[in-house]
């Protein structure tokens, strides 16, 4: 193993991120205060508590998993389309590295920078709600399972685009979409039982689900599968980098 | 001995249909400067491109230092840096965060002290914590350098290294060569410059259409292929050559008043003592004598010329 090139890529990733700690911190701080003021303050004092959890705290495992996501998958793309976009990639492809060590410094740095914000959202949202962790444990293995998968799923996305348009376009047309509608803001139970099905077929469910869990207890599907969904979910992503690494497919011609 | 690069039937068929590289063989012998010359598009760039590890071969087989580089590329990368033709450098890092983060990535221990003399030899040293973006083309040029000896290469590749850069950084450039070449290092670099090549090379190859067409000492290849010239400024002007000097290769310059002679350095005989005493015997006198070799630029002129 090259722990020194492993190092070097970690280290840039988050020298980058620090460089950048207004947009890369400030925002999801400001981000998520909003959230708390809107659902949290305005419309959840009219809403009942959900599985005897009050609304405000009820969202809050949700709004973790949209940060986590959409970070994990924004830090990581764009660490490996930028090198490729400026040419600076030729480094990287003539050093004696492996798949393996440019993954881990990669999707290492972007997996950290979004656990980082997801604590950090956390201890804003402790200022404005309640909050209480019945299994800590479990929880720290979906913030990591979670950051790690979506950060895999970004690289291949950078790795994927061809322009900075196709950067944006998963991230935007299904990410978002599927973590508004994985239960963020609500149970799934809520739903009337044609859209609850539907739901089922939305990975993002699985996730917020099971991170509710570990805080409050309570969840739309069983913990179990849960972690099922989150491990598979893993594994094709740590498939789909393989395969890229193996083919050269947009990396060399 | 053992090449420290050796290059064997090399292609490359790009997935355009493009064939870049037919046939290749080359090998570099260690501590050597070789030149790669050849007109746009020839395949320097892809050729170099495929030792580096960037580009993938369609056939054949290349060892860098005995190491094979796609089964034992760690250990053949580890030998090579590789200086590309582009001003590909990251903006908002600093001369010093780029320089260091290469070495690591080269899986090489921190070394401050090493990076600091790399940068100095460089001229970079005041800029060490500039970010790369407010650098002149000239300056990121160098950090390009920088990047490439900060993991302690024992070949170089230097793609066009001197393209566009000014007088004082190709001087800097050259001296540089030279001294890595002192330390043993093994470079190779590609150039549009003859008068580089010429000036630097042991070595020279001619690429043309992707494939190597020449590869020879550049003394060598000077004195095979060039032809010297002596001119004869003559104190009378002639109106035609004397029949008496008919057995020489000469040309009488309009308006008669000098003589050029051609011969070959290759002969064993130039046939200059006999010219000399012809003219002194003819009675043409002359004030003064010049004599020119061709270049290394109108022999490859020459040469992709001829082939074309």
């Amino acid at each position: 193993m090259n722990w020194y090139a492993v190092r070097a890529i970690y280290g840039f990733e988050m020298a980058r991120f620090w460089r950048t700690a207004l947009q890369s911190i400030v925002a999801p701080v400001i981000a998520t205060s909003l959230y708390f003021v809107v659902f949290g303050a305005a419309i959840g004092s009219r809403v009942a508590s959900v599985d005897g959890v009050a609304y405000g705290a009820f969202i809050v495992p949700g709004l973790m998993m949209l940060s986590l996501l959409t970070q994990s998958i924004a830090n990581a793309s764009f660490g490996i389309y930028f090198p490729r976009f400026a040419g600076t990639i030729y480094e990287i492809l003539s050093a004696p590295v492996s798949p393996l060590e440019i993954v881990l410094g990669y999707v290492g740095a972007a997996a950290s920078k979004s656990i980082l914000i997801g604590l950090i959202i956390l201890a804003t949202a402790a200022l404005f709600v309640p909050l209480r962790i019945e299994h800590p444990f479990v929880m720290v293995l979906f913030l990591l399972l979670t950051a790690v998968t979506f950060s895999l799923f970004g690289f291949l996305i950078g790795l994927w685009a061809d322009g900075f348009e196709k950067l944006q376009l998963v991230p935007l047309l299904i990410v978002t979409p599927l973590t508004f509608l994985g239960g963020s803001f609500y149970a799934i139970e809520m739903l009337p039982p044609f859209w609850r099905a539907v739901s089922l077929a939305n990975p993002v469910v699985y996730l917020i689900s099971g991170f509710r869990w570990s805080f409050f207890g309570t969840s739309d599907v069983g913990v179990g599968v849960s972690l099922t969904m989150a491990l598979i979910f893993l594994i094709l992503c740590l498939a789909g980098v393989t395969w890229i690494f193996r083919t050269g497919y947009r990396l060399k011609t | 001995m053992q090449p420290i690069i050796a290059i064997q039937n090399l292609s490359k068929v790009y997935a355009s249909g493009l064939k870049a590289l037919d046939g290749i063989n080359l090998d570099i012998a260690e501590g050597e400067i070789f030149a790669l010359l050849g007109p746009n598009g020839a395949g320097k760039t892809t050729l170099i491109s495929i030792v580096c590890g960037i580009v993938t071969a369609s056939a054949g087989r290349i060892l860098a230092g005995g190491h094979d580089i796609a089964r034992d590329y760690r250990q053949a990368r580890r030998m090579i840096g590789l200086v590309p033709q582009e001003l590909t450098t990251d903006a908002f890092e600093t001369v010093w965060a780029t320089t260091s983060f290469s070495r690591g990535l080269y899986g090489l221990k921190p070394d401050p002290a090493h990076i600091e003399r790399v940068l100095r030899d460089l001229s970079l040293w005041e800029k060490r914590d500039a970010r790369i973006m407010t650098l002149s083309g000239g300056m990121k040029r160098r950090v390009l350098i920088a990047k490439a000896l900060s993991h302690e290469p024992r070949i170089l590749f230097l793609d066009e290294p001197t393209a566009g850069v000014d007088v004082e950084l190709r001087r800097d450039m050259w001296r540089l060569v030279r001294s890595l070449r002192d330390t043993g290092v093994t470079i190779i670099l590609t150039t549009h410059y003859i008068d580089e090549a010429e000036e630097m090379a042991d070595r020279i190859g001619v690429i043309r259409k992707g494939q190597i067409i020449l590869v020879e000492e550049k003394a060598e290849l000077m004195r095979k292929l060039g032809k010297k010239q002596m001119t004869l400024n003559l104190q009378e002007p002639l109106a035609a050559l004397p029949p008496a000097l008919a057995r020489h290769d000469l040309t009488l310059k309009p308006g008669g008043q000098d003589l050029v002679y051609t011969y070959d350095t290759k002969g064993e005989r130039t046939g200059i003592t006999a010219l000399l005493a012809d003219l002194a015997a003819a009675g043409i006198r002359f004030r003064d004598l010049q004599t020119s070799q061709s270049s290394l630029e109108e022999i490859f002129v020459d040469l992709v010329k001829e082939r074309a």
